[in-house]
This record gives C-alpha cells, sequence and structure tokens, in this order.
C-alpha cells in the first residue's frame, strides 16, 4: 500500500480481533520518529490463520506485538471480541494477556536455560491457576504429549537438552496451557531446518484442529505462508499492501509488491525460467522518512504522479481480496471508503 | 577490471584436461572430549572449470566443514585432514596456513552467510575491499581506491564513490552482501565458495544477490561451489549438485537429472518437505522424521536408515557406497533407490510389517511421532505413485 482504508474488513461479529488504524511510531531522538507501522487494519475471524508477509523491517513483527499491547500502539483501535485493549489499564491487560499468547523465533533463547522444562511449561498455571502442582502436571503433561513431546522424559530435563525443533514444540505447548483466544506466531519456522520446519507446520495444523485454534503467522516465507494460512496481508513498510484468502492472492496478485515478492522466490525445479524481469534493484527506504503517497511507489513500475500525491486506499478485486493500489494488476472496483455499519 | 588476468590467458588456462578441483576421500574429523566428530567422512568429487556446484543438506551435514576444507580455512590442531584436495594440480591437503594465505584471495575466496558480521564494523568498507589488493598484488593506494569503486559499481552498489567512506553499519543487510561479495571478487579468484550466501536475506534481495553471483560467475569465468539448505536456490543456478547427509555424499549428480530422477530417498524426501507455492493452502507437508544423526557415534549401515521409510536390515548393517545411476555423472548410496522395484518392495514390507516405518532417533520416539511417521509414511507411498511421473518427473 501501501495504502489504507478499510473495506477490507468483515462485520464485527464475525470476528474475533479486529485492528483499526493501528499506528506505532518509534521516537528515536534528534526529534526524529520511526513509522513502524501506519494505519493499518484487519481483523481475523475464529478459527482462521491469518498469515502476515513483508520483508524485514516492514513492520510485521510490530504489528503482532501491537496486538498483544508490547508496547502499546501510539494510536488506533485492537479489538479483542467485545473488549478494547487500547482502553484497558496495566492489571486489566495482564489479566486480558492470557487471551494472547506468542511463540517466538527462536525456540532455544525463549527458553529459561536454567529450569526444566515441566516449570517452564507449567508457569502460565503457577500464575493464573490452577494453583494446585498435581492438577498443573496433568494439564502440561497432556499439552507436551500433543505436542510430540514425552511428557515423563522431558518433565525434569533443560532445554539444552534438546534439539531447536523440539525447543519450539515446547514453546508451542507453553502458549496453548492456557487455552489462548489468539496465538501470535512471530516467524515460528525461520530458525528451523526445513525438515523440521515441515513437522512443526504438520503439527501446527494438526492443533489448530484439535483446539480450534486462531492463529497470526508472520513469516517472511511466502510457501510457508502460503501452506498455513487461510487469508494473507502483504505488509509494506508499515502499511498494508493486499489481503486476501491465500489461494487468491498466489493465483492473482493484484498489488505489484506481491507480484515482485512472488517472483522471488526461488523455485525448486530446474526447468523453471529464472524471471529476471521482476525489479532487480531497489531496497526499503527507510521507516524515518517513509515516501509520500503509495509507501511502494520508489520500487514500483507502475508508479506515476498520482502514486506519489495520494495514498491509495483498499479496494475490493473480489469477496475476498482486497488491494491498496492505483494501478492494480487485476481488475478491482474503484476506490471508496466502504462504512461499515451493516 | 585490470587486476584479472586477460581473457586469452584464462581461456587457453581452461583448455587443461584436468579439472580445477579434484577432491578424493576427504576427511574433516574433529576431535572433541566428548570423541570425534566425523563432520566430513570420505567426500569425493570433481569441479570442471567455469562450473557451479552446490553442496545440500540440513544443518549437522557437514556441507560448511566440507567448503571450508577445500579452501583449508580449518587448520587447527584438533582438526585431523585426511584424503587429497588437488586444486589445479596443486595438493592443498598438506600445505600449512602461512601457504595457503597466497592462495586465498588470488586463487579462491569465500563470501560467508551472515553479512552482518563478516565485515569488520570499525573500519571502513573502501578499506576493507582493497586490504588483500594491496596485500597480494602490491597495488598502491589511490590505485586501489579507484579499484574498489570500480569494485563496488560492478557488484551494483548506487554511489559507489560515497559509499566506499561508509562503515558497515551504514548500509543495509544486501549491500553489506554486495560489498562481501566485491571483497571475495577483488583479486580476481578461479574459484568461489559461497557459503549460504543469502540465507540471512530477504527473497528479494535473495533474489538479487542470486544473480548478481551468477552474472560476476559468468563475466569472470569463475568455477564456483554454492553451499546452501535450500533447494530451490540450487535448482536454477548450479550445473551439478551433491546432496549431503551425515558427512557424507549420499547423491550427487548433474542438476537436472537430479530434479528429473532423484534415487535417493533423502534427496526426494529434502525436496518433499519444503512447502510449495503451487500447492493449495494446508497441504499436508512430508516431514522427515527424527532429526539429523550424531556425528561422534553415527548409526552403523547407512546413516539415513533411523529416518527413512524403505529401510531393511541391510540399510542397518552394511553402509551402501555411491554407485552410478543411468544418467552419467549421477551418482548415489541407497540399497533400495527410489523408483526401482526394490523400493517399492521394501515399502511394502515396512508398511506390512506394522513397523513405525520413520523411527526417530534413539530416546526420542514419541507415541504423536509414531503416529505422523505412519502417515508420512502413507503419504510419501502416495507421492511415489502418484506424483513422481508429473511433478518430479518434468
Amino acid at each position: 500500500m501501501a495504502g489504507s482504508g478499510k473495506a477490507h474488513l468483515r462485520p464485527e461479529g464475525e470476528t474475533v480481533l479486529r485492528v483499526e488504524d493501528l499506528n506505532v511510531e518509534f521516537p528515536v531522538g534528534h526529534n526524529r520518529t520511526v513509522y513502524a507501522v501506519s494505519g493499518i487494519s484487519f481483523d481475523i475471524a475464529a478459527g482462521e490463520t491469518l498469515g502476515l508477509v513483508g520483508e524485514s523491517g516492514c513492520g510485521k513483527s510490530t504489528t503482532g506485538r501491537a496486538i498483544l499491547q508490547l508496547p502499546r500502539p501510539t494510536s488506533g483501535s485492537v479489538k479483542l471480541k467485545q473488549t478494547d485493549l487500547m482502553a484497558l489499564d496495566g492489571e486489566a491487560m495482564r489479566a486480558t494477556r492470557t487471551d494472547l499468547q506468542m511463540i517466538f523465533q527462536d525456540p532455544i533463547s525463549s527458553l529459561n536455560p536454567r529450569r526444566m522444562i515441566g516449570e517452564i511449561v507449567a508457569e502460565p498455571l503457577a500464575v493464573w491457576g490452577p494453583f494446585d502442582e498435581d492438577e498443573q502436571w496433568k494439564i502440561v503433561a497432556n499439552m507436551l504429549d500433543a505436542v510430540g513431546i514425552d511428557p515423563g522424559v522431558a518433565r525434569y530435563k533443560r532445554p539444552h537438552e534438546f534439539s531447536g525443533g523440539q525447543c519450539q514444540r515446547i514453546s508451542i505447548a507453553r502458549a496453548l496451557v492456557m487455552e489462548p483466544e489468539l496465538i501470535i506466531c512471530d516467524e515460528p519456522v525461520s530458525a528451523l531446518d526445513v525438515s523440521v520446519q515441515a513437522q512443526i507446520l504438520n503439527m501446527l495444523e494438526d492443533l489448530k484442529a484439535q483446539y480450534g485454534l486462531t492463529l497470526v503467522f508472520i513469516a517472511h516465507d511466502l510457501a510457508v505462508v502460503k501452506n498455513i494460512s487461510d487469508r494473507v496481508a502483504v505488509m509494506y513498510l508499515g502499511k498494508m499492501c493486499e489481503v486476501s484468502e491465500s489461494d487468491e492472492l498466489y493465483a492473482n496478485p493484484a498489488h505489484p509488491y506481491t507480484s515482485l515478492l512472488l517472483g522471488s522466490i526461488p523455485v525448486p525445479d530446474p526447468t523453471a525460467d529464472l524471471d529476471d524481469t521482476v525489479m532487480a534493484e531497489g531496497e526499503l527506504p527507510s521507516p524515518l522518512a517513509p515516501p509520500s503517497g503509495c509507501r511502494f511507489r520508489t520500487r514500483c513500475p507502475l508508479a506515476d504522479e498520482i502514486c506519489e500525491r495520494v495514498e491509495p486506499q483498499m479496494r475490493r478485486v473480489n469477496d475476498d481480496h482486497y488491494v491498496a493500489c492505483h494501478h492494480p494488476l487485476v481488475d478491482a472496483d474503484p476506490a471508496t471508503e466502504v462504512s461499515l455499519t451493516n | 577490471m585490470t587486476v584479472v588476468g586477460s581473457d586469452t590467458e584464462r581461456l587457453t588456462r581452461a583448455d587443461n584436461a584436468e579439472p580445477l578441483l579434484v577432491v578424493k576421500d576427504l576427511k574433516t574429523h574433529f576431535k572433541i572430549d566428548a570423541g570425534i566428530v566425523k563432520a566430513v567422512d570420505g567426500v569425493s568429487f570433481e569441479l570442471e572449470r567455469g562450473k557451479t556446484l552446490g553442496i545440500v543438506g540440513e544443518s549437522g551435514s557437514g556441507k560448511t566443514v566440507l567448503s571450508r576444507s577445500v579452501m583449508r580455512l580449518n587448520i587447527a590442531s584438533n582438526v585431523i585432514n585426511t584424503g587429497s584436495i588437488r586444486y589445479d594440480g596443486v595438493e592443498l591437503i598438506d600445505k600449512s596456513s602461512k601457504q595457503m594465505q597466497k592462495l586465498w584471495g588470488v586463487e579462491m575466496a569465500m563470501v560467508f552467510q551472515d553479512p552482518m558480521t563478516s565485515l569488520n564494523p570499525v573500519v571502513r568498507v573502501g578499506r576493507q575491499l582493497t586490504e588483500h589488493l594491496r596485500y597480494h598484488l602490491g597495488v598502491g593506494k589511490a590505485e586501489s581506491r579507484a579499484n574498489a569503486i570500480e569494485l563496488l559499481r560492478s557488484v551494483k552498489i548506487p554511489e559507489p564513490e560515497s559509499r566506499i567512506d561508509n562503515y558497515p553499519h551504514e548500509m543495509s543487510g544486501g549491500m553489506r552482501q554486495r560489498v562481501c561479495i566485491a571483497i571475495a571478487l577483488a583479486c580476481g579468484p578461479k574459484m568461489l565458495f559461497a557459503d549460504e550466501p543469502t540465507t540471512a536475506l530477504d527473497v528479494t534481495v535473495q533474489h538479487q544477490i542470486l544473480n548478481l553471483l551468477a552474472t560476476q560467475q559468468q563475466d569472470r569465468f569463475m568455477t564456483m561451489i554454492m553451499v546452501t539448505h535450500d533447494l530451490g536456490v540450487v535448482a536454477g543456478r548450479t550445473d551439478e549438485i551433491a546432496v549431503m547427509y551425515a558427512g557424507k555424499v549420499v547423491e550427487k549428480a548433474p542438476t537436472p537429472s537430479l530434479f528429473a530422477d532423484m534415487r535417493h530417498p533423502y534427496t526426494q524426501a529434502l525436496l518433499w518437505s519444503i512447502p510449495k507455492v503451487s500447492q493449495p493452502k494446508h497441504t499436508r507437508l512430508s516431514a522427515i522424521a527424527g532429526r539429523p544423526p550424531d556425528l561422534i557415534n553415527p548409526p552403523s549401515g547407512c546413516s539415513f536408515s533411523p529416518r527413512c521409510p524403505y529401510a531393511q536390515d541391510k540399510c542397518r548393517e552394511e553402509e551402501p557406497p555411491l554407485v552410478a545411476a543411468s544418467t552419467p555423472g549421477h551418482e548415489f548410496a541407497c540399497w533400495y533407490p527410489v523408483g526401482s522395484p526394490e523400493n517399492q518392495e521394501a515399502y511394502d514390507r515396512n508398511l506390512a510389517a506394522g513397523v513405525a516405518v520413520t523411527l526417530a532417533a534413539e530416546g526420542r520416539i514419541t507415541a504423536t511421532e509414531e503416529l505422523t511417521s505412519d502417515i508420512i509414511a502413507a503419504d510419501l507411498i502416495n507421492d511415489v505413485i502418484d506424483i513422481s511421473n508429473d511433478e518430479v518427473g518434468n
């Protein structure tokens, strides 16, 4: 978008999480500000997986953390079911965070090396109950079993005795013991080998089916995101470019940036044509001084004068495909602010 | 570039019959307290001038150690290097670091994985670029600066005249990797090692860097070894691929025939475990159960047998040698190669015996993993029957 707009949002009753006009800015001294996330809106329905993709520095992790109010966004609204998280004070937010859990990128450093697996996974329960240790262990053992770790073997071991893939399974178990409404997975498989990555992705799908999980899946690997997501949102420099059902997005990318990303994926097939036509040059502009209008215009082959002047708004391509671009690659409805009061 | 030899000189040398690099039975073992880590255990290959070899494998398969051993970068008291590395007719295995210094940069150079840490943070990139130009080729200060600007331009860094005075932290990751490539190219090496050159980079930047490496290789008639865990990266950009597992090459073939006719179960499993954008969402991935083996006490027989859905008693007892496949240059080490009737029989036998086909490494077997193994096994066999023709075969 690189633009704003809310045409892609669904009616409020159908969604678990609804984020509107989210802004996250970080002051960096000398009166300068990093505009990490600027006016993005999205929603997630129950049992859905939303994939967030984009290059590093596009604000996808910041968006994930802003949902958890870590740190609090500069402005906007984040609604979990009926609760506006932005309005909650510290203590109320702390209690609400039990419904939101996070899985981090580096599985080994996200587990305390000096504690035993049994304690690590039971910690959320030790804070929020049940407080009876036998009861806690019952829940923990169940959960470890569900993620493919033998509870009896693992209970008194420490993280260094496990491989990266196993540690990621353990962090997933820890996220699941609170039975959260929403789990934010921030690059959960980027640090893993391809073979282990496939194990974890399959397991997340199984757990999703078993527990009805709702996930935000942040990753830079487009193939991974497609595999796991129901819907995919493409981000660029703090803005949202395109939101779509995933098969549709990969088949008919409407935003030039999505098309650039897809064209850059290395395909494990020697007969595939190496696409040298994708823009070979160009890098992400600085989020300290993002370009005016459409933020992608500096790298976009279709950019013209209107892209510089006017920020594109979300436009409907079809029922589950929206794009914020003045010159979409497929036909889209004219940009209009759609009223959301249905 | 004036630094490198003239094209005619290079072409006449290229007529030599011997391949540029001939590695025979190379072993790199590390002595540590717990025992001897057999990181590279008997690898042989040849590499013709101007060709690109891709080395593929999971972490811990020995691919990085192999490339460093060939360059003789891991010379230390606890490292045992045996075998033979003939580079341009010269034996390298008994060379000391001091002797190797004359070859590094000039004859062979390496681009490392992490551009964030492989540059010195407190030295301007210009000086880092020209350091070995001045050391090896005795180029003067002013001339080397002009050379450095030329090099930065050749790796497509915008405004090289001002960028040359930047510190690494003033550049983005992709730009730093370009600088690393420029450093590697500075003295005009004949042989370039790229060790996961794009793993730390974004997908769009990865595309740019891979294109850059390919054009530079062509322009300079370099021989290249590209180490990566990503079959996608090597598929379109190498002439030959060696798949490594547990310190050994398990399959080696010209790139087209590897993808068209893969024979080793590990190569197949590696390819199938990658999610592909061509598949619909929520496609079940064929994960490889378990994890790479312990290199101190590798499993007896074939080292992939504990994770292999086709493994038989023979696999667990006897190590398969590298044998030639029907295509010239294609070799694999497997008793029950993919696509053969024996492979099918072995699989049927495993399925009939009801064993959890893909056993995890010792002590890791859990109920869930056995369960998923069965699913994987079922997936694999379906894939063998259904997909091998249309997907792998095209």
